[in-house]
């Protein structure tokens, strides 16, 4: 069954009328993102007719949108003020099997989208303002505000960016928004190999290059598929800026050897935009994992994988290191448990994003948690949805 | 309106002697503080209005003796009240009578400095300046930087999520750390985050950044450090009224630039300012705003020469580049004289902390002129315009008598007028005791009830800095009963879990 409320006071009463049946509800926006997660159970809950921009001053660099907007509307609109959410949100749709440009805001926030640029602009979380949900309970709840500056009250903008929506269904989103770049360029580092890439893109992060994107494409990745490993390097801002910066960058590196080669404006724009949508593994058929640790585990993650003999399909680095996309070949366990004992000892954790429903529902698809913090993770669930009525086991079996 | 404070439980106080005992167990003597005179020092924190002397004061200095406190704690039903540096200007760390004081200030190591991964791990009594001096021979720095740096805690930092002048740009506390340590009510601890950048599952660490002290005590930080900007230079602006300086801070933005800190003053804070130590602002001027880019130095350049194009667009009778380092810490001088100044022109004054949407700058300075008059009192005003966040100096004299009264009925009625045009009761000082009675001015019932359901999920009996936050105290097993929907309560005969 599907339930599609017209507005917030339809979705408290779906919600309502769902804790009185005592019935779990999926939520969808656009639908975009249902492959992403373990699979949840009951009817559908859609938000698509809370739809449409509901404030945006270019000036205050503010804008709210009702959650089921779609993002590529959004963006359009942002677009013609030149400014973007600097955040970058993923786009999962040729990832997860579908089309591109489908999602909906409250989809980016309920997984907490980021790219390439996270490592300079944060995530959807850091650019979240407020909030207007509906709470597991049935109620109607705000948080937050629409200014860039607000501590009143629990920051719970935090706590919705990336709940799956499993606490609430939001129904409008407040975001910050920011100019973009007048230009942007890429560096490429040509064939050095990923470790000593990799320290390259570190020793960059450290300098102040003020770098928006430093990805390592092994050998023959695509986009660009070239014949040896590439180093990525995005900087962007005032042209006069970038120029000198793209010059630092180059004495910086050239002591390191290899070849370097510089993208125009257009092209450092869609090499961007396809690691952001992690393009390199759209075309392979295994399970995709993400992992995020810290930057100087990269590589030690890869040759951990690599001496335990894991079935390694393709991969590739964002963040300087600190994002590692992998594809391996499927499997029932999807290599959950080699993958996470390395994972755990290096520090960060392991996300399966692409699988089939019967791999994302017997296997751990987020990170397991200690058991103190997976006692309070339930408590605060539980603080928003007693009974368990939004996305039963979208995150977890026992909620 | 006088703030009151959850009355001491007589059966807390009964215990008092058992209570030192067990700490004096867990804690070396001299760090359980149980004495009258030693115990004054505590007695409030920068939010000076009201004090109270703490039940003791315990200064832990290793993680399991926080653990054992709060376990102790929860055991004897004893409340927590956690400090930092003891900056907090809304009472976020102000005692209780009934209550354990927990200062961190021994926790005070820096644990690691980690330049490959650009951050820091380091214990939550270090200062904010602190973390800045130990990572700047290798050209970092940490973002964050409230006016308290040198004498405020990043663990402080953390609970208060502190901005500072740089955070339009750069981000506020939360988003500047990467993990933390927690100890929760009952001793339990939990780790979030670490050095990788997304944190799974709930985003706890987000969520306790800003918490105020009620959710857990933090016993580690990781930071991220930023390497330091080539260069900064900054630009005094003037205008002959407040409504000019605000459009051009606007147009600023709106053009597409960033700058690494927008600060304004007006008329009466710039008198203020040149009287206590002259630092070359114009006195003719209504309003001044400095700018300050960073960045590489030929985008400095450039950046400075179209700002300074947009203000005289916009009307500025004053516009000064600095060319010097000298300068530029000059321009600034000044804003960070302001409150010591301004106390200079009135023997006390409480400073308020709303924010705005930046273009209701013009509307609310002059309905704040208007309350201020109604009030009799005087009021000078120090923004960070850049992110409408307003600090109104709120001038009085605790000798008269009234006089402390008006002033909080006038930072009340500012505060109101704030989040009448959609803006908030405080944008980086915290609710704290200060603000705690406004919230209902921003969050209706159903708004607060979730709010502490979400203190519940921490701590069950509501031991941990209680009084502060929230208007009114729940027990959590009536919130988790509650359901008020529009005043109404549905499904009456719904079973609740």
């Amino acid at each position: 069954m599907r339930v599609e409320p017209a507005d917030e006071k339809g979705v408290a009463e779906a919600i309502r009328a769902a804790n009185a049946a005592k019935s779990p509800l999926r939520i969808a926006g656009a639908g975009s993102k249902a492959m992403l997660g373990r699979p949840s159970v009951g009817d559908e809950l859609s938000l698509g007719a809370l739809s449409g921009v509901t404030l945006y001053e270019p000036e205050e660099l503010v804008l709210s949108a009702r959650a089921g907007t779609p993002v590529s509307e959004i963006e359009a609109l942002l677009g013609v003020h030149d400014q973007q959410f600097a955040f970058e949100p993923i786009d999962y749709g040729h990832l997860l099997g579908g089309a591109p440009g489908q999602g909906s805001i409250g989809g980016v926030v309920a997984v907490n989208a980021s790219g390439p640029r996270r490592l300079k602009a944060g995530a959807a979380r850091d650019h979240l303002l407020g909030f207007r949900c509906v709470t597991g309970r049935g109620e109607i709840v705000k948080s937050g505000g629409r200014v860039m500056k607000n501590v009143t009250g629990y920051d719970l903008s935090k706590l919705v960016a990336g709940s799956y929506g499993t606490l609430a269904a939001l129904t409008e989103v407040t975001f910050k928004v920011l100019p973009k770049a007048d230009t942007e360029q890429t560096l490429l580092l040509l064939g050095l190999d990923e470790e000593e890439g990799l320290t390259a893109l570190r020793q960059v992060s450290g300098a102040a290059i003020e770098a928006s994107g430093l990805a390592l494409l092994p050998k023959g990745a695509s986009p660009l598929r070239l014949g040896v490993s590439t180093a990525a390097i995005r900087l962007e801002g005032p042209r006069i800026s970038v120029a000198q910066r793209l010059e630092d960058l180059h004495g910086l590196l050239k002591p390191r050897g290899g070849t370097m080669e510089i993208l125009s404006q257009e092209d450092s724009g869609a090499l961007w935009l396809a690691l952001r949508d992690a393009t390199p593994l759209v075309e392979l058929s295994g399970q995709v994992w993400r992992v995020s640790v810290a930057p100087n585990d990269g590589f030690p993650l890869l040759s951990a994988l690599r001496s335990a003999s894991v079935p390694l399909l393709a991969h590739f680095y964002d963040w300087a290191g600190g994002l590692v996309w992998l594809c391996l070949e499927s499997a029932p366990d999807a290599h959950a448990a080699t993958l996470r004992a390395i994972v755990d000892r290096l520090g960060g954790h392991a996300t399966l994003i692409r699988a089939s429903a019967d791999v994302r529902a017997s296997v751990d698809v987020f990170h397991p948690q200690p058991s103190a913090l997976a006692a309070l993770t339930q408590r605060v669930k539980e603080s928003f949805d007693s009974a368990h009525i939004l996305e039963r086991g979208r995150m977890r079996a026992e909620f | 309106m006088p703030l009151a404070m959850p009355a001491p439980e007589p059966e807390i106080l009964a215990r008092r002697e058992e209570l030192l005992t067990r700490l004096r167990k867990i804690l070396p003597a001299q760090n359980v503080i149980a004495d009258e005179t030693a115990r004054r020092a505590y007695e409030c924190d920068a939010f000076t209005m009201y004090r109270a002397l703490p039940l003791v004061v315990a200064l832990p200095e290793t993680v399991p003796q926080v653990q054992a406190i709060m376990a102790l704690a929860q055991e004897m039903n004893v409340k927590i009240v956690p400090r930092g540096g003891g900056t907090s200007l809304s009472g976020g760390s102000m005692p209780l009578e009934d209550g354990i004081l927990l200062g961190m200030s021994k926790f005070n190591r820096i644990l690691e400095i980690d330049f490959e991964n650009r951050c820091a791990r380091v214990q939550p009594g270090v200062q904010n300046l602190a973390i800045s001096r130990a990572v700047e021979h290798g050209g970092f720095y940490y973002a964050p930087d409230p006016s308290s740096q040198i004498a405020c805690s990043i663990g402080g930092n953390v609970a208060e999520n502190a901005g500072g002048v740089h955070c339009l740009k750069y981000g506020l506390t939360t988003n500047n750390i990467l993990g933390l340590e927690v100890v929760l009510m009952g001793g339990e601890i939990i780790r979030l985050g670490g050095k990788h950048l997304d944190s799974e599952h709930y985003d706890l660490l987000g969520l306790m950044t800003g918490s105020e002290g009620l959710l857990g005590v933090v016993t580690e930080v990781t930071v991220r450090i930023l390497q330091k900007p080539t260069v900064a230079r900054g630009l005094l602006l003037g205008f002959s009224s407040v409504e000019a300086g605000a459009r051009c801070v606007g147009a600023i933005i709106a053009r597409g630039i960033i700058p690494g800190g927008m600060e304004m003053m007006d008329k009466a804070t710039i008198h203020a300012v040149e009287r206590f130590q002259p630092c070359g602002y114009p006195l003719d001027a209504a309003a001044i705003v400095i700018v300050e880019l960073d960045g590489t130095p030929a985008e400095v350049d450039h950046l400075v020469g179209v700002v300074e194009e947009i203000a005289r667009a916009e009307g500025a009778t004053t516009t000064k580049a600095s060319n010097s380092e000298a300068e530029r810490l000059q321009f600034w001088a000044g804003r960070k004289n302001a409150f010591p100044a301004v106390s200079c022109i009135g023997p006390d004054y409480l400073c308020m902390d709303g924010t705005i949407p930046r273009g209701r700058l013009p509307e609310v300075l002059k309905g704040m002129d208007e309350l201020a008059k109604k009030h009799g009192l005087r009021v000078a005003n120090v923004f960070h315009a850049g992110d409408g966040n307003l600090h109104p100096l709120i001038l009085y004299d605790a000798s008269i008598d009234g006089d402390i009264e008006r002033a909080e009925n006038l930072g009340a009625d500012i505060l109101r007028l704030c989040v009448a045009v959609g803006g908030v009761l405080t944008g980086e000082h915290g609710v704290g005791v200060e603000k705690r009675d406004l919230m209902g001015e921003m969050f209706n019932e159903v708004d607060l009830a979730q709010q502490m359901r979400v203190k519940c999920a921490f701590d069950p009996a509501g031991r941990l800095n209680p009084g502060k936050v929230f208007p009114t105290l729940h027990r959590c097993a009536e919130l988790g009963a509650m359901h008020v929907v529009g005043g109404a309560v549905p499904f009456p005969d719904l079973p609740r879990f």
